[in-house]
């Protein structure tokens, strides 16, 4: 199923009587999602990433904008008549119930000619069970399960009953890293098997980048960029873009452009044309560092991380933003641990210049 | 551990709530079984330096009392009426306190106002508002009747007034005053604990069963009551074992003669009926508290039994 979300708002009333500040939660949201897609909302925390799944699940109602599904404007539509499924991001698994009992759940609730006997039901509920592989589990009570498999189980509950949407609220918070790992890959197996257009929720960049199909990065309220998960890590449309996707996470730098050359500091590291003279803020990913003996950028060495397979260089820079700035580098690479500064040139493709007032992209050719 | 050197202190400042416990409670229930197994024991009998033999004749005393038998029966008859009846009508009101949110704070206090409130002083209210004969008035021929608010109602919406509670008022109609004062009077407690657990439930169950199409009498009975059971199952057996000692609502209504005018004992309780006993029957009176605690504490026990079956912690 299609889903498209058209000028979504949704204001919050002030809690205040005497302040009249309304809170805007989600502003002026269009998004088309394709069919069968997995796509994640991204964004740290009160972007009003939440908001938007509960709008689409009906549980919250928009203030301004509509939802499509498919053709079918589900607007005004309440949740229990949208066809959704939603995992809350702690389960929300019915404390009282066994595992099966959960999952009957809403089968149970089908009323008219969506009725189903109890053997259909019982099949449905074990087919949605081996899909989330918990079927041995199914006469368990959720708190004699581990976090994970709970997990499993409100996945289940929610596709049982075939839904149009698949809804996850920041699905992998309550697990732990490795669980996390495992578990995000179910995610994406389960959401390939079945083709149900899924939309999820984290406040994790790895986590969205590694599974969606597509991402929507989300700042206050307002959409800063939508796409494939590396097309928005290789061009970030804005500065907030640039730095809340990847890890370790991208270095800022002050610096300037002048008659086509741009500066950090007083270092000249890149020569560019179709950009005018102004202050511009540079931010370079960690692997755009090529440790070079005669590279244009200077930084002092703080530390050395090695990895393994690659190597983290730990520095200073008087020009950064951030106290140190981190680059990895194969760890083949010499680096003199005794210099006093370790030297760089930079991969073009991996610097992003933004507006010093704006934070906007500016574009520009390599010369 | 506390180490043994400064053990003494550890006494030294538990002492005045054990010395309070041993003389208040501890005391009184030893002298209470020691008194129950003395035949025909009496305070001032003992005071006078007259020995009494250990046995059961107390027990055997106070089964053999056709007072004791219509005691028990009220207690129960009125524990059995009005716990289910006040609980069904606590969760009802609950779950609609609940619900609102304009008021809910003004009706909460509203509904908690009979548990601040004297339940002799309630129980006059409620005899005035059931009350049929008033005094004579006018001339010697002339007996005007006044009614209480309830026969005015009744007798408003075209019905027959009923004596309620007055000299020559059927048994039925004394028992269904004393429901209807009971349960109202239990109702406060019940509502604050109900609407507590209500409280406490996660939001979240109830997001989850809308987005599943749960209709609103299946979110009831399969998620509301299950994940209210503790609390339930609280107010059940604690309504339970203060039906058992129903006494003073009893006197609220009727006054000390425990029944209407012309049948008094008529609607004595067990506790009323130890409290009879112990003016001069302390050996008697000894004896029914113990049935009387047994009594609640198989009850109890048989609640816990079910509670612990069909309640989810």
């Amino acid at each position: 199923m299609k889903v498209e979300l058209q000028n979504l708002t949704k204001i919050f009333p002030s809690r205040n009587k005497k302040s009249n500040e309304e809170v805007v939660a989600v502003n002026d949201f269009t998004l088309q999602i394709p069919d069968g897609k997995l796509v994640g909302l991204l964004g740290p925390s009160g972007c009003g990433k939440s908001t938007t799944l509960y709008m689409i699940s009906g549980l919250q109602k928009p203030s301004g904008g509509k939802i499509f599904f498919g053709e079918d404007d589900v607007t005004e539509l309440t949740a229990e008549n949208r066809g959704v499924g939603l995992v809350f991001q702690n389960y929300a698994l019915y404390p009282h119930l066994t595992v099966k009992q959960n999952i009957l759940f809403p089968l149970q609730n089908l009323k008219g000619e969506y009725k189903l006997s109890k053997q259909q039901m019982l099949d449905r509920a074990y087919e949605a069970a081996r899909l989330v592989q918990i079927d041995e589990l199914m006469d368990r009570k959720p708190s004699e399960l581990s976090g994970g498999q709970q997990q499993r189980v409100a996945i289940a509950r929610a596709l049982v009953k075939m839904p149009k949407v698949l809804l996850l609220d920041e699905p992998l918070s309550n697990l732990d890293a490795r669980l996390r790992l495992q578990t995000r890959e179910e995610i994406r197996r389960i959401q390939k098997e079945t083709g149900i257009t899924t939309i999820f929720v984290t406040h994790d960049q790895e986590e969205a980048m590694s599974i969606s199909d597509m991402i929507v990065v989300m700042k206050l309220g307002v959409v800063q960029q939508v796409g494939k998960p590396q097309d928005v890590y290789d061009d970030p449309t804005n500065l907030f873009v640039a730095k809340f996707l990847g890890t370790p996470p991208i270095n800022v730098f002050e610096g300037r452009v002048e008659n086509g050359t741009v500066y950090i500091g007083d270092d000249a590291v890149m020569q560019v044309s179709g950009v005018e003279d102004q202050l511009v803020t540079v931010a370079i990913r960690p692997e755009g560092f090529i440790p070079e003996d005669n590279g244009p950028l200077c930084c002092n060495l703080v530390s050395l991380e090695v990895m393994g397979r690659d190597v983290s260089v730990v520095s200073k820079h008087a020009a950064a933003v951030s106290p140190i700035i981190r680059s990895i580098i194969n760890s083949d690479a010499k680096i003199d641990t005794s210099a006093e500064c370790v030297r760089y040139s930079l991969k073009p493709n991996k610097i992003f210049l933004f507006g010093k007032e704006d934070e906007k992209r500016i574009y520009f050719e390599v010369k | 551990m506390v180490e043994s050197k400064h053990q003494w202190k550890a006494w030294l400042y538990l002492s005045p709530a054990i010395v309070l416990l041993l003389i208040f409670t501890v005391w009184p229930i030893i002298n209470t079984l020691r008194m129950a197994f003395l035949e025909g024991y009496s305070t001032m009998g003992a005071v006078g330096g007259i020995t009494y033999n250990f046995g059961i004749g107390n027990f055997k005393q106070v089964l053999q009392y056709k007072d004791f038998i219509s005691c028990l029966t009220n207690t129960m008859l009125l524990c059995v009426l009005t716990v289910p009846l006040s609980t069904i009508l606590a969760l009802l009101i609950a779950v609609c306190l609940n619900a609102i949110k304009p008021l809910q704070r003004f009706l909460q206090t509203v509904f908690f106002l009979p548990y601040v409130t004297n339940s002799i002083a309630i129980g006059m209210v409620f005899a005035a508002m059931f009350n049929m004969v008033g005094s004579a008035f006018g001339g010697e021929n002339e007996i005007i009747i006044t009614a209480g608010i309830i026969n005015n109602v009744i007798e408003f919406f075209g019905g027959e007034r009923v004596n309620w509670i007055n000299s020559g008022s059927s048994y039925l109609a004394n028992i269904t005053v004393m429901v209807i004062y009971i349960v109202w009077n239990a109702l406060p407690f019940k509502i604050l604990i109900l609407l507590g657990g209500l409280q406490s439930i996660n939001k979240q169950y109830y997001d989850a069963a809308k987005v599943d199409g749960t209709s609103r009498v299946r979110v009831f009975t399969k998620i509301t009551v299950p994940l209210l059971s503790p609390m339930l199952a609280y107010v059940v057996i604690t309504g339970f074992i203060g039906g058992f000692k129903e006494y003073s609502s009893i006197v609220g209504i009727f006054g000390d003669d425990m029944g209407p005018t012309g049948d008094p004992r008529r609607l004595n309780t067990m506790v009323g009926f130890i409290y009879d006993s112990l003016a001069n029957h302390q050996g008697r009176a000894s004896a029914a508290a113990l049935i009387l605690f047994c009594i609640i504490f198989v009850v109890t026990m048989i609640n816990l039994y079910v509670s612990k079956k069909k309640t989810h912690y």
